[in-house]
């Protein structure tokens, strides 16, 4: 089947992506820069989706957007933000701010323009409804030892948590 | 034009897998039309089903035995002042309920009615379900946050927490049902060889592993899809904070929660994602467990005359329906002043009646099925929702929370791996 109306769905979730991360760092106020933060996630599970990838289109929705921001948004709101909005925003040092910012765009666009026979003209379309047992197959099969390790890492993270806030027994 | 439109008549696949944006939109208009619909006849089933569980009457005033009640509380609710608590952020205040009400409601693509009767069919449905529906944990946190004040502030933290943590015991079950699609055997232990076995995340392919298993996954290595299937009825209920789980809007405890100070429409914004919650996560159950749209006993009664007394019983639900309502128009006081309901009731049991003849018809009678009974059970889970506030006590806080990560967590990974265990070696 034809995707539709992929250049205005292109546009619009890269913009939605782009306002997303300018308002994550214009706003004052932490809860709606997490907000922002949100949109922005879920515009690039957008984006997943339009590079025929669902399975991480949908893990992104869930991982990202339904549990690492929710653990952002407690944090945020657990602890005393209101003092330091009344806080002067200070940034005295926006000449070096900016001139990194230039350097940093500049380079892409020399990486762009020099390099556009690295990028694919079309992006592969590989077939949606075997998309999740793909890469089942592949993650069990050939990067087993990968994902064990990252399993055990995972597991790392969780029992020094659990020790660093249980309470003295 | 025209041909882009009635092209898709004759495809038998979801709109969405034919890339039809028109026959998609008409879909969602009436998947979100239908909600709505089912949403207010719960409000009311649920009134009346409590009352008559404490033994009195529910609402009788407002239209036949209350009928037009939901109604009369949208148009109470539409019209109450909009009141913003001072100091509250009014951006994150107007948009918490609209996020859980986008997340609860864009689920329903994948929810499936029928092979075709979907508005499209994700590879990644399952998957796509329970992260959007996590989308709603977020809405709660900044309704109690925006509110400025702090009972809605701890209600909320507590519900998020009891959201999160419920999500870990649906995710465990959940797994349990989606490896089950990928065995090989008929019947609950799986013997012979009848099916290809290629397992799958898709809603629609989860229920055609049901049929090409011929058995309901709740009874599929018998006791282990009924224990994975008790594990997601126990935590559907507690995240979508309905009793026994509904510390954190109980009135007596918290006033009411996250949503206290709203009121009026965005009050309903709240209750309506609620409901279409309860009603998204009733049809995931019935999907992965309870076999989706397929009529009871496909494969053990089949042949011509069981399908056809099966397909009667729509048209007889809805005729029981109008006869129930007719006992109801005799049983009214014969009274002047109740004249008015007497007639309005006696002519929803004609409606009820005449769309019961209409289902006799049998052209409607082989499209209505798959829907008709992906509906019926979804509805029986709607009732054990209402039967379950009206008998259970309500959970205290930590006792919801040991239930949640030291019950119902390790049960669910009992299960997943002796399903796993059963699944190599029967």
């Amino acid at each position: 089947m034809q995707p539709v109306a992929t250049t205005f769905f292109f546009y619009f979730l890269s913009g939605l992506t782009l306002l997303s991360g300018v308002f994550v760092i214009i706003r004052k106020n932490p809860v709606h820069s997490a907000l922002a933060l949100i949109f922005g996630l879920l515009a690039q599970a957008g984006l997943y989706l339009m590079l025929y990838a669902p399975f991480v289109a949908g893990v992104q929705i869930i991982l990202y957007a339904g549990g690492i921001m929710v653990l952002f948004l407690f944090v945020i709101m657990l602890v005393n933000i209101e003092r330091s909005q009344r806080e002067e925003q200070f940034n005295k040092q926006w000449v070096v701010g900016l001139l990194a910012a230039v350097a940093l765009g500049a380079l892409f666009v020399v990486v762009y323009v020099k390099g556009k026979a690295l990028f694919p003209y079309r992006i592969a379309q590989p077939i949606e409804s075997s998309n999740t047992q793909q890469i089942g197959v592949m993650l069990y099969g050939q990067y087993m030892f990968a994902f064990e390790i990252a399993s055990l890492l995972l597991l790392v993270a969780i029992i020094g948590a659990v020790v660093m806030a249980k309470k003295r027994i | 034009m025209l041909n882009y439109i009635t092209s898709y008549l004759s495809s038998n696949t979801t709109p969405g897998q034919a890339g039809n944006v028109f026959w998609a939109t008409v879909y969602i208009l009436v998947v979100f039309g239908g909600i709505s619909v089912a949403v207010m006849a719960m409000n009311w089933l649920e009134r009346k089903a409590l009352a008559h569980f404490q033994i009195r009457l529910g609402p009788m005033r407002v239209g036949p035995h209350g009928l037009l009640q939901p109604i009369a509380d949208a148009i109470k609710l539409m019209t109450k002042e909009d009141i913003i608590p001072a100091e509250a952020d009014k951006f994150v205040f107007w948009i918490a309920p609209l996020i859980i009400l986008c997340a609860s409601f864009a689920v329903y693509i994948v929810v499936p009615f029928g092979p075709t009767h979907a508005i499209t069919d994700l590879n990644i449905g399952i998957l796509f379900m329970l992260g959007v529906s996590s989308l709603s944990v977020l809405g709660v946190v900044m309704a109690g946050w925006a509110s400025n004040s702090h009972y809605p502030l701890i209600g909320a933290l507590r519900s998020s927490a009891q959201m999160v943590s419920y999500e870990v015991a649906m995710g465990m079950a959940v797994v349990s049902a989606v490896l089950m699609t990928s065995l090989h055997g008929l019947g609950p232990y799986g013997v012979g060889v009848g099916t290809s076995g290629t397992g799958t995340l898709s809603m629609i392919g989860i229920v055609q592993a049901q049929q090409e298993q011929h058995v309901w996954f709740l009874f599929k290595f018998f006791p282990l899809g009924f224990i994975a299937f008790g594990i997601f009825a126990i935590a559907m209920v507690a995240e979508t904070n309905r009793a026994p789980f509904d510390l954190p809007e109980a009135e007596s405890e918290l006033t009411a929660g996250f949503h206290t100070e709203y009121s009026g429409l965005r009050w309903s914004l709240f209750m309506l994602g609620e409901y279409a919650a309860m009603i998204a996560v009733s049809s995931i159950a019935v999907t992965l467990w309870l076999g989706g749209w397929y009529r009871p006993f496909p494969n053990t009664l089949t042949g011509d005359t069981w399908d056809l007394v099966f397909s009667l019983f729509p048209a007889l639900t809805f005729l029981t329906l109008a006869a129930i309502a007719f006992v109801g128009v005799r049983r009214m006081p014969k009274h002047p002043y109740f004249r008015v309901q007497t007639i309005g009731l006696a002519g929803f049991g004609a409606v009820l009646g005449l769309i019961g003849l209409i289902l006799f018809a049998p052209p409607v009678r082989d499209r209505i099925q798959d829907i008709f009974w992906f509906v019926a059970k979804v509805a029986g889970f709607m009732y054990l929702y209402i039967w379950y506030r009206a008998t259970f006590p309500r959970y205290r806080f930590d006792q919801l929370m040991k239930v949640g990560w030291k019950v119902l967590l390790p049960i669910g990974i009992g299960v997943l791996i002796l399903t796993a265990i059963l699944g190599v070696v029967l």
